[in-house]
């Protein structure tokens, strides 16, 4: 008994899974995480999960974005080498909006996904922290800390009335390729 | 998501029953997970022929110069300049779908955002080629950077909407690639764990080590809709700023300020007559009738349609309003290009562009596969001579009537153009087989709400009003995927 570090709950419809996380906090079980093959609305909520705050970084990098822009086409244009065309004004701040405009976007795109790599743990060769390999297949996977949670029949009861068709023992916390 | 029925008024966007998630998945990676098949082989096998031929007219024109080409000192910009608008203009459906359907909430586009998107990569692939080669000293290419002076140039030009074009073209890429990449992971995160091997270990890495958590999809989901809404004027800014490429010169035909949003709607225009072509036999070969449905295909005609018609109105526009102006150098341009020499390139984009896809009206047309291909196909080549009729119509009838010319392409001219094509489809079935075609997990959200199996139970359940059943099942008399005979029992 004592090695099992984790309880899976597999289930094969996102309701049911559903219904299985409110019968575990009901019996005050804590979940560690819930692995799904697509987005589950609402969730959150039900974890308890905050609002992600990604938008206040994309705003961030964004207006950095058109200041870089303002800047750069301001420092050549105007202060470092004036170009006289036909006498017109070298600070023409139409002509600069299309730039501003398009770092604006390119700073806030690269800037909002790479905090989001960032804050999730994903860049290319990171190895994969997998529970259960049909999680990104067709299973919903509620995951209990088999350690924090010492009823492990209670647990087995409760996922499997809730629906679920699979119980799985993990020994180690990720089945995941060494 | 839990109990919530979807009106059973709106057509179903995955068809067919005994559809579950474990399906999905084996349906969408059956080309990624086994061995192509002959159709496969034979495309791959002319597109890379295609492409081949690209690398050699490409690197003829690095090495002799763009002299190599048909142009002239009247018509300076033909061929180069036709084919890029060409391929920026297709890439636009890609974002189109990804991004502006998002904001609308349209879920039909998650069964065709992937390849869309795809499409738009290597659309803008070929487009950036056309750019380099173009340079003449493409070894310069660098130099349209904002580079200090030491380099050998001075700053750009920030006044000059080719330097704008070169932001715009390269933030659209990168941000769209961006955009296609990060929407891929959880689908490679699937083919991972289902695979073995060198192949497991191949996928993991491009995978990132998605692992499906709720907080990954959480911050997932907020990613996504927010590159949505700056991908959305992106695509609107890209076009525009490649029509101001022409719009703020003073030729003639050129300088008008209706080219910003004419150029766009006929950017979305062809980019979905490119979906719809690569699509359409995607679809059959690859088996894929249950997802990407008659409906999906009714709705991009639609948007054909409709943006067909903007370009129509457009074209007419310009000829009153050429007119109107008075100025009898604009009047000229624009009786030269409809009479003139190049007559015929004129009324093939009118016929290709404004005519042919007002048959889409036809509800037998719109619903025939063949005659959508066909019409998808005559989309492209109209918006292939309406870039042709702009630049060169335009140029070939100087200020000064000693120097005027026409235009002749070289077989380097033709090459590149021709190989870009090759390239293009190279990279489409060379993507076909590497990655999935479709979002799996955006298909999967539809599966308990939009799928005709939801919508067959929500029947049986019988608290529908029996008007509302009536009409949806006379909607699926279209779907080609749909067996009539379920319903009949009902």
């Amino acid at each position: 008994m004592s090695d099992i570090k984790y309880i899976l709950g597999s289930f094969g419809d996102p309701d049911e899974m559903m219904h299985g996380i409110e019968k575990l906090q009901e019996n005050n079980i804590s979940i560690h995480d819930v692995y799904t093959p697509m987005p589950i609305h609402g969730i959150e909520a039900k974890l308890g999960i905050k609002r992600s705050r990604i938008d206040i970084a994309a705003f961030c990098f964004g207006i950095t974005g058109t200041c870089c822009a303002f800047a750069l086409i301001y420092f050549c244009a105007v202060i470092d080498w004036r170009v006289n065309i036909g006498g017109k004004p070298s600070f023409a701040l139409p002509d600069f909006i299309p730039i501003m405009f398009e770092l604006t976007v390119l700073f806030c795109a690269f800037g909002m996904v790479l905090t989001y790599y960032a804050s999730t743990h994903l860049f290319p060769g990171r190895a994969p922290r997998v529970m259960d390999l049909r999680a990104t297949d067709d299973r919903f996977v509620i995951a209990v800390d088999a350690k924090d949670n010492i009823e492990h029949t209670v647990i087995d009861g409760l996922l499997k009335d809730a629906g679920a068709l699979e119980i799985k023992y993990n020994e180690r916390k990720y089945i995941s390729y060494e | 998501m839990s109990g919530h029925n979807e009106s059973i008024l709106r057509e179903p966007l995955i068809t067919g029953d005994n559809i579950t998630y474990a399906k999905i998945t084996d349906d969408i990676l059956s080309p990624v997970e086994n061995k192509p098949n002959k159709a496969w082989w034979i495309g791959f096998i002319v597109a890379s022929l295609g492409a081949l031929l690209w690398v050699v007219a490409v690197s003829y024109t690095f090495w002799n110069g763009i002299g190599a080409w048909g142009l002239n000192k009247t018509v300076g910009w033909a061929w180069d300049i036709t084919g890029f608008v060409w391929w920026v203009g297709i890439g636009h459906a890609g974002t189109l779908i990804s991004a502006v359907l998002l904001l609308f909430r349209q879920n039909w586009r998650n069964s065709i955002n992937r390849s869309a998107e795809a499409m738009t990569i290597f659309a803008v692939i070929c487009a950036a080629t056309y750019v380099v080669s173009h340079m003449g000293r493409p070894w310069l290419a660098y130099w349209v950077l904002p580079l200090p002076n030491q380099f050998g140039s001075l700053w750009v030009n920030f006044n000059s909407p080719l330097v704008w074009d070169m932001f715009a073209i390269s933030t659209y890429f990168s941000v769209s690639l961006l955009f296609w990449y990060t929407g891929l992971l959880p689908d490679i995160a699937t083919i991972r764990d289902r695979a073995v091997g060198t192949r497991r270990k191949i996928y993991s890495i491009f995978s990132f080590g998605w692992s499906g958590s709720v907080k990954t999809w959480q911050r997932f989901e907020a990613v996504s809709l927010i590159l949505a809404g700056i991908s959305t004027p992106l695509v609107l800014s890209v076009h525009t700023i490649v029509s101001m490429d022409f719009a703020t010169s003073v030729i003639p035909g050129w300088h008008t300020t209706i080219f910003p949003p004419y150029f766009v709607a006929g950017a979305i225009f062809s980019g979905f007559a490119m979906v719809l072509t690569l699509l359409l036999v995607a679809r059959k070969v690859l088996g894929l009738e249950n997802y990407i449905t008659m409906f999906h295909i009714e709705s991009m005609n639609k948007i054909i349609i409709l943006t067909g018609s903007i370009v129509g109105v457009a074209y007419l526009t310009e000829f009153f309003i050429a007119w109107y102006s008075g100025s009898e150098y604009e009047q000229y341009a624009f009786i030269n290009r409809s009479t003139g020499p190049y007559w015929w390139s004129y009324w093939m984009m009118m016929t290709c562009n404004v005519i042919s896809p007002q048959l889409l009206w036809f509800k037998k047309i719109r619903l025939s596969i063949k005659a959508t291909w066909i019409l998808s196909i005559v989309v492209n080549v109209g918006m292939w001579f309406e870039r042709f009729v702009i630049i060169v119509t335009s140029l070939h009838r100087d200020y000064i009537p000693s120097s005027w010319a026409m235009f002749y392409p070289t077989w380097v001219d033709i090459s590149v153009f021709v190989g870009s094509i090759g390239l293009f489809f190279t990279l489409f079935l060379l993507f076909l087989r590497v990655l999935p075609s479709i979002a799996i997990a955006e298909v999967k959200l539809l599966l308990k709400t939009a799928s005709e199996q939801a919508k067959m139970k929500q029947i049986k359940e019988g608290h529908e009003n029996k008007e509302y059943v009536a009409e949806y099942v006379e909607s699926l008399e279209k779907f080609d995927s749909v067996k009539q005979e379920d319903y009949a029992k009902i």
